[in-house]
């Protein structure tokens, strides 16, 4: 029954389905944020606060809690859903001491060989005044430096947006796997399109040019698996279902792997992205 | 709607006989003067002749604002004369998702920077100690990173690491580039895993920021170093300016994400004026060597 999940069954339909409506879908109101993630996969969950340096970033829920029988770290960009929680969350836009409070999880859970889950879903690291202040480029680049070498596995999972260097920053991951409507982007598809063609309104030919859905980050390598998604949103329950089976048994496989190959597959997975053959 | 042009003064020849040179009439002026010989400077205002602030380094002689200079001139500048050994100098890029009007973009570049691709890579000597070296090129579409930058500064610094060298780069880029896609930001997760492996093996990393460094370069290998200096009034940033006035709609204050900026903040170690370089990174390298240990 869970077969229908295999990806290989619904990459037909991707030809008449375009970039763009899966980028609006991505962001749709009522889409499952970080928290219904964690609320579904994961029990006994203890939310734990804070960066020990700046202060707590509401945009990213970090914690302990079991997969199944299994502890696991679990890292959670949150959007909110009504307009408060919205604003209180900051619409999933991280400040430095989200990555960092992120980083003092994945830390905790190589000391106590606890695999790590991180839900990505945002339009970007948050740009603005205090942002710069606190080193949002060097937050983002420690995480990208610590993850490459964290001793513990990590699957990244991309519900919604995938938002550049934001979404990296929890993305340096043995696994990446995505939503069926999930996009991972160098660069908004309105950001693009305002910079290269002077028109916003061209957003609809730069998510097609820029290749950001699951399915091309599939073909380019990027990703492992897509999770293809019900039509209905109620029936999100059987996703739930089926990637608490499916981290599970990733996890499981990785507890196989010693450290130092698990450590070189990972660096290998993105080391091999953009390489020159013939060197 | 009225035109705009009802508005405005009719010419009077009477009025404006002086402002107007009249057709076949030449213009009192002084002698020719080409365009290029005098430049002005854009801190202090002070109109300077060009083969001064070149002869200078690229520095305004009078309140030594840091001009762009060429990539090529800074090699010049800071190593060794002759020592510089290029590297992986023949790769270049490729339009890997078919994005519509780069091939011509980087055809654009080529010509226009006569250079390959927007990184410089080598090995040289600054006063005598031994580096692997990379120099971001502005010229070359902005210093932006795709897939071609990134495998070459991940390749010096495997190389440094295998060699035992220590690595200095010196950066300037608007960022991840855009015409590659998801496979340019995948060039920040790369570079870092180099830097990371190379520091591991005990190496020395000195990231050198130039204006402007910005966006996926600065949230990968320019804020990586173990040292980090910057030129004067260096714009160095995760977002560039304009996003942040877009997003916060409000004007930002006078010398934010300046260098100055940068070290009050705590994410920069020193700011070396372009002359200084040479003898500091020289210091540096020389407090480092395996011979001090001793």
């Amino acid at each position: 029954m869970k077969n229908i999940f295999d990806s290989s069954v619904y990459e037909a339909d991707e030809s008449d389905v375009r970039a763009y409506k899966r980028v609006m879908t991505s962001r749709a109101k009522g889409r499952p944020t970080g928290k219904d993630y964690i609320d579904n996969l994961i029990s006994d969950f203890i939310e734990l606060h804070g960066d020990r340096h700046t202060g707590d970033d509401p945009a990213v829920i970090t914690g302990i809690g079991k997969l199944k029988n299994m502890p696991v770290t679990v890292i959670a960009i949150e959007k909110g859903h009504s307009t408060k929680e919205k604003i209180k969350r900051n619409f999933g836009s991280m400040h430095p001491e989200g990555y960092r409070k992120a980083l003092r999880q994945m830390k905790l859970a190589e000391k106590f060989a606890r695999p790590v889950i991180c839900i990505v879903d945002t339009s970007g690291a948050y740009c603005g005044i205090e942002a710069e202040e606190r080193g949002q480029g060097q937050a983002i680049a420690e995480n990208l430096v610590e993850m490459m070498r964290l001793k513990t596995p990590i699957v990244s999972l991309f519900i919604g947006e995938g938002g550049s260097g934001g979404a990296l920053g929890l993305a340096v991951a043995d696994k990446v796997w995505m939503l069926e409507n999930s996009y991972y982007s160098v660069i908004s598809p309105e950001g693009c399109a305002s910079i290269l063609w002077k028109d916003s309104k061209k957003m609809k030919e730069a998510a097609q040019s820029l290749r950001l859905t699951a399915y091309d980050l599939k073909d380019l390598g990027i990703a492992e698996k897509i999770i293809t998604e019900p039509e209905n949103l109620k029936d999100f329950k059987r996703i739930y279902y089926f990637l608490e089976d499916l981290l599970f048994d990733e996890f499981s496989k990785s507890k196989e792997l010693s450290t130092q190959e698990l450590l070189e597959r990972r660096y290998e997975k993105f080391r091999k992205i953009g390489r020159i053959q013939g060197l | 709607m009225l035109k705009k042009s009802l508005f405005q003064k009719p010419e009077n020849r009477l009025e404006t006989y002086e402002k107007i040179p009249v057709k076949g009439e030449q213009k009192q002026q002084g002698p020719e003067i080409p365009d290029n010989m005098f430049i002005n400077c854009p801190s202090c205002r002070e109109t300077l002749l060009s083969a001064d602030v070149k002869e200078n380094n690229g520095v305004c002689i009078k309140c030594g604002n840091h001009f762009k200079i060429g990539v090529r001139q800074r090699i010049n500048m800071l190593l060794d004369e002759g020592s510089f050994v290029g590297m992986y100098g023949d790769m270049t890029s490729r339009n890997l998702i078919d994005f519509p009007g780069y091939d011509k973009k980087l055809e654009e570049a080529t010509s226009k920077s006569g250079e390959k691709e927007a990184v410089i890579c080598g090995t040289g000597k600054i006063k005598g100690s031994s580096a692997a070296i990379f120099f971001m090129n502005g010229d070359f579409m902005m210093g932006s990173m795709g897939t071609v930058v990134g495998e070459k500064i991940t390749l010096i610094f495997e190389y440094a690491a295998a060699n035992d060298l220590p690595v200095i780069g010196y950066t300037i880029s608007g960022g991840a580039r855009m015409q590659e896609g998801i496979l340019s930001l995948m060039q920040m997760a790369k570079t870092s895993g180099a830097v990371m492996r190379h520091g591991e093996a005990g190496g020395l990393y000195i990231a050198v920021l130039t204006n402007p460094t910005t966006g996926g370069v600065t949230a990968s290998f320019a804020m990586e170093g173990d040292i980090i200096i910057s030129e004067p009034g260096a714009l160095i940033g995760f977002a560039g300016p304009r996003v942040i006035e877009q997003t916060i709609r409000q004007k930002l204050p006078q010398g934010f994400q300046r260098a100055e900026f940068m070290v009050e903040k705590g994410f920069v170690d020193a700011i070396v004026e372009r002359k200084e370089q040479r003898e500091y990174l020289s210091k540096l390298l020389k407090l480092h060597s395996k011979e001090m240990l001793v």
